[in-house]
């Protein structure tokens, strides 16, 4: 009798990935906070023990090296980023978390690096491992609005001209693969919706799912293309023109801060974790952090958003023209700064004394 | 300095001995980027020389300057990703100050019951998740496989509370990912950001917390959600003590001498954690009085002596030095605050006066090699620039609280040279009183010690807040902010413990906009390089002269023992500590007259 007729009946639902093993790269040496490697560990939809000991189906066996969870340190670690580079890690997902400095606007030393060059004992930049790793990798994710869009480390005075993955590579760049940078923003990220993002490409690698869905932003689609607001339950207190004046009311929050009705990003629908938590649902105003324009464009964070005054005040006679509206706003905020680029100059406004 | 008796000295340990470069970098399982650099002694077994150094710079202080100071705490919870939520308190903390408003009662507790639940997450998953498997079976099995063999033989002495029946069966459990201890451990950190997650609306960087109290809707259910939650912590607490006294309790006995890994001088500090609402009215002028009615005691212990408790004389000398680190000097810049509010002079190295200006250059370890500044804390008595460290936080917590003597909230009793904490009765466990005393020692396993018994003290804590948030709520309170108003021009600071020790902000408003501002968390204080005087930073103080009790040679050397003394303080870097293993360079075979001294510093 052949073997596999011995196997089990249902194990012919049972395809074998496209690929046996995959490894994960996480850099956390751009200018961040580590927090999005923190945000994954709380993640349950899925785990990043479900993945990590194959407790979900048709994946292959993914192996992780990011340095908040990693067995191994220093050279050890590390080897793992030289053997990419060499192509023998392959295949690879690089996942990049914190904004890319940009090493160009100064005469010598480093921003931010990972790991120490043998040969001049010098560290090495993390941008020098993006451009290593980058052509090799299958594809590039972006974890957290940090490396997705500059985030908070790029505001406006920044000394360090700190950019978003795209700035960085370039908004067309494309993976030996084909894709496009992956682009997971929150900041943090939410838990579950970077794992969920995660899983999606496992699937895509395994050959069980088509190209990821993204949008002009590089955002995945089914994550990002509903509003806060629509997903508010403090929204039906909009609808009655009944707004909170203080933060002291569990009432709509858009005229004391809240810019909800037209940032991209599902947290109060889903909940921070286990579909606790959130941002306005329980009380805290929406301050624009999966947005390409966060911050400088949500600041002072503690105002009433321009144009919301007028939204609110015509949803007495609702509709169309609120939708026109908050499309504009919308539009606005879905650009970042112009100060985040890669160019051999700083603009960010910041003058130094001495770089 | 007498170079020629330190040469003669060196030359003769040298001699004995063969010092081999040995570097991680990076140094993981901590948050942030972080380098030691070591010269290693392997014929005396000991660390010789450390340097800790930090790849990353981000210039808050300086693209913070101009903006709005109501945006500070959202600002600067970005600073860190896993305790972003105490810097977003400590700002508002500060904003307080500066705005002059006064939370109401239970927005106080409902801060506290979030920051608990953070020391409770947060502790947990460090402890478990990241230095437990330094002590995990696969570690110890490749760095001192004699120790594993014994901890095979031995019982541990709670195994009928914990259910590990060996020392062995511990460090099996605390294997990354498929130990049993670590994956519980892991699911536990979930529910206790779920508690964050109900105050403070989303970890690590919250959503309702503003100036003048929370955004925060209090409701039966709020409280409830926290409650059950709660006590299957303080279940998982009364296992995890005891679990952990054993573990480390077999570390002194099976490798005698274990007690000089990472232990340095007794200089700690601790900013206090937990406001009363009854009494913080968040005046500076006050600051005295309310930093005393802390439910974590602020202070300064000076060799085991307890030099102060007053915020005020803690804010005042506090002192950022450079020496080794990528930043022009400020000396001459602009003086923002020449008086506190009291009248008392501020030095010009105090962070309210602090001009952040970086200068980016080449590593070089005898000059300049970290981002990371140099904070000191100023004693008058003797006019020194002390290198006061956290201990990753709960050490520098508990021997402050115990010493003080204040906090007796019936979960919690200070003695005067220890914490009781009572935990009460839960779903199969019995009420259980836990003891911390004070240790012989500030070491790498007496920090670790104390960050499992705060595990306990934070949940002790929070059912302490829970029932006053109750009252209040019963009481129909339910106010939750005070409004107020930005002022032209004001200043203010404030103190908290993040979970890996002190952090103070420091903000200067002028024109209603933020002119200055300097935050100060732990991490600076553990992680900092060499000052101007020529003081190492603790990390590097702690890691210098660390025996060395793994089994392998200079070829397999995973430098363990380093790693738990690093560890031990809880780094957490947005900023980093790299340790990398070089090659295993013979450095000097017979000599080294750069052994153990530091000849271009003054």
């Amino acid at each position: 009798m052949p073997a596999h007729a011995a196997a089990p009946y249902g194990q012919i639902t049972q395809k074998k990935p496209a690929v046996a093993e995959v490894h994960i790269l996480w850099i956390t040496a751009g200018l961040g906070c580590d927090g999005d490697s923190v945000s994954i560990t709380a993640a349950t939809q899925p785990s990043i023990e479900d993945v990590l000991l194959g407790a979900i189906p048709g994946l292959p066996k993914v192996h992780l090296h990011n340095p908040v969870l990693a067995y191994e340190n220093g050279d050890e670690f590390m080897k793992y980023w030289y053997l990419a580079e060499e192509g023998k890690l392959d295949p690879f997902v690089l996942v990049v978390e914190g904004s890319i400095p940009n090493e160009k606007i100064k005469e010598e030393g480093y921003w931010a690096a990972l790991g120490t060059n043998p040969d001049t004992g010098q560290p090495i930049p993390t941008t020098e491992w993006i451009d290593r790793l980058a052509p090799k990798a299958l594809a590039v994710v972006g974890a957290g609005t940090c490396a997705a869009y500059g985030g908070i480390h790029a505001m406006e005075g920044n000394p360090t001209g700190c950019m978003g993955l795209a700035d960085y590579l370039g908004w067309g760049w494309k993976s030996k693969a084909g894709l496009p940078i992956v682009n997971v923003p929150g900041c943090p990220v939410q838990p579950d919706n970077f794992m969920e993002t995660l899983l999606y490409l496992l699937y895509q690698v395994a050959g069980r799912a088509p190209m990821i869905p993204l949008d002009e932003q590089l955002r995945p689609k089914w994550l990002f293309e509903q509003t806060v607001h629509q997903g508010c339950d403090r929204a039906g207190y909009y609808e009655e023109g009944d707004f909170a004046s203080s933060y002291n009311s569990h009432k709509c929050l858009v005229k004391i801060g809240c810019w909800g009705p037209v940032v991209n990003c599902n947290v109060p629908k889903r909940g921070w974790m286990a579909g606790l938590g959130g941002c306005p649902n329980v009380g805290g105003i929406c301050i624009g952090c999966t947005m390409p324009g966060f911050p400088d464009k949500f600041m002072p964070f503690m105002d009433e958003p321009p144009g919301g005054k007028l939204s609110s005040t015509a949803i007495a006679t609702y509709g169309k023209a609120i939708r026109t509206l908050r499309a504009v706003t919308n539009h606005t905020i879905n650009k970042e700064p112009k100060w985040r680029h890669s160019r051999s100059q700083l603009t960010t406004g910041y003058q130094p004394q001495s770089y | 300095m007498g170079t020629t008796t330190t040469i003669e000295r060196n030359q003769e340990a040298a001699d004995k001995g063969q010092l081999v470069e040995m570097n991680w970098d990076p140094i993981t399982r901590i948050v942030g980027s972080l380098g030691i650099f070591t010269k290693i002694d392997f014929g005396k077994r000991k660390v010789a020389e450390c340097h800790s150094t930090s790849s990353i710079f981000r210039g808050y202080s300086i693209f913070m300057k101009g903006k709005d100071p109501r945006d500070s705490h959202f600002i600067t919870s970005r600073i860190c990703g896993i305790c972003g939520d105490n810097h977003a308190t400590c700002a508002t903390y500060a904003q307080n100050m500066a705005f002059g408003v006064r939370p109401p009662p239970i927005a106080e507790w409902i801060v506290n019951l979030g920051e608990a639940a953070e020391y409770m997450f947060d502790h947990n998953i460090f402890q478990d998740n990241l230095v437990g498997v330094d002590f995990c079976e696969q570690m110890v099995k490749e760095t001192n496989p004699g120790v594993f063999e014994k901890a095979e033989k031995t019982e541990s002495p709670h195994a009928g509370v914990h259910g590990y029946r060996t020392i062995a069966d511990i460090m099996r459990a605390l294997n990354p990912f498929t130990g049993a201890f670590y994956r519980e451990a892991l699911q536990m950190s979930r529910l206790t950001r779920e508690m964050f997650c109900l105050m403070e609306g989303r970890h690590v960087h919250p959503s309702t917390l503003y100036p003048g109290g929370v955004g925060t809707v209090p409701t039966v259910q709020l409280f409830t959600d926290y409650i059950v939650r709660l006590m299957k912590y303080v279940e998982f607490m009364k296992k995890v003590v005891p679990l952990h006294d054993d573990l480390f309790d077999f570390f002194y006995e099976a490798l005698p001498g274990y007690e000089e890994v990472g232990r340095r001088r007794i200089l700690l500090g601790c900013w206090g954690s937990f406001n009363d609402p009854d009494v913080c009215d968040y005046t500076y002028e006050k600051m005295t009085d309310w930093g005393r009615a802390m439910y974590v005691t602020p202070g300064v212990i000076i060799d085991g002596k307890q030099v102060t408790t007053d915020l005020v004389d803690i804010n005042l000398n506090i002192r950022i030095l450079l020496g080794s680190s990528y930043y022009d000097d400020w000396q001459n810049a602009e003086t923002f605050v020449k008086h506190d509010p009291l009248g008392n002079p501020v030095d010009q190295r105090h962070p309210w006066n602090q001009s952040t200006i970086p200068r980016p250059q080449k590593r070089d370890f005898a000059g300049k090699y970290t981002w990371v500044m140099s904070p000191r804390w100023y004693d008058k008595r003797t006019g020194d620039y002390l290198a006061l460290d956290t201990g990753g936080g709960p050490i520098a917590r508990f021997w402050s609280t115990a010493l003080a003597g204040l906090v007796d909230i019936g979960y919690i009793k200070a003695t005067g040279h220890s914490v009781k904490i009572y935990l009460p009765k839960t779903m199969s466990l019995p009420e259980t009183e836990l003891e911390w005393k004070i240790p012989k020692w500030s070491n790498a396993i007496e920090r670790d010690r104390a960050r499992t018994y705060f595990q306990a003290y934070a949940a002790a804590a929070a059912l302490h807040f829970a029932e006053k948030a109750l009252a209040e709520l019963h009481a129909g309170r339910t106010k939750t902010w005070n409004d107020f108003k930005v002022p032209e021009d004001a200043i203010g600071c404030g103190f908290h413990e993040a979970v890996r020790g002190v952090l103070s902000h420091h903000v200067v408003i002028r024109g209603k906009k933020i002119a200055n501002y300097h935050p100060y968390p732990p991490t600076p204080w553990n992680a900092n390089p060499r000052d101007i005087y020529g003081t190492p930073g603790p990390y590097e103080d702690a890691v210098q002269n660390t025996p060395i009790f793994e089994e392998n040679g200079p070829e397999k050397f995973k430098g363990i023992d380093i790693m738990r003394a690093v560890r031990s303080f809880d780094p957490c870097l947005p900023c980093g500590v790299h340790m990398y293993l070089g090659d295993g360079r013979v450095l000097e075979t017979h000599h080294s007259p750069m052994f153990g001294m530091q000849p271009s510093q003054p």
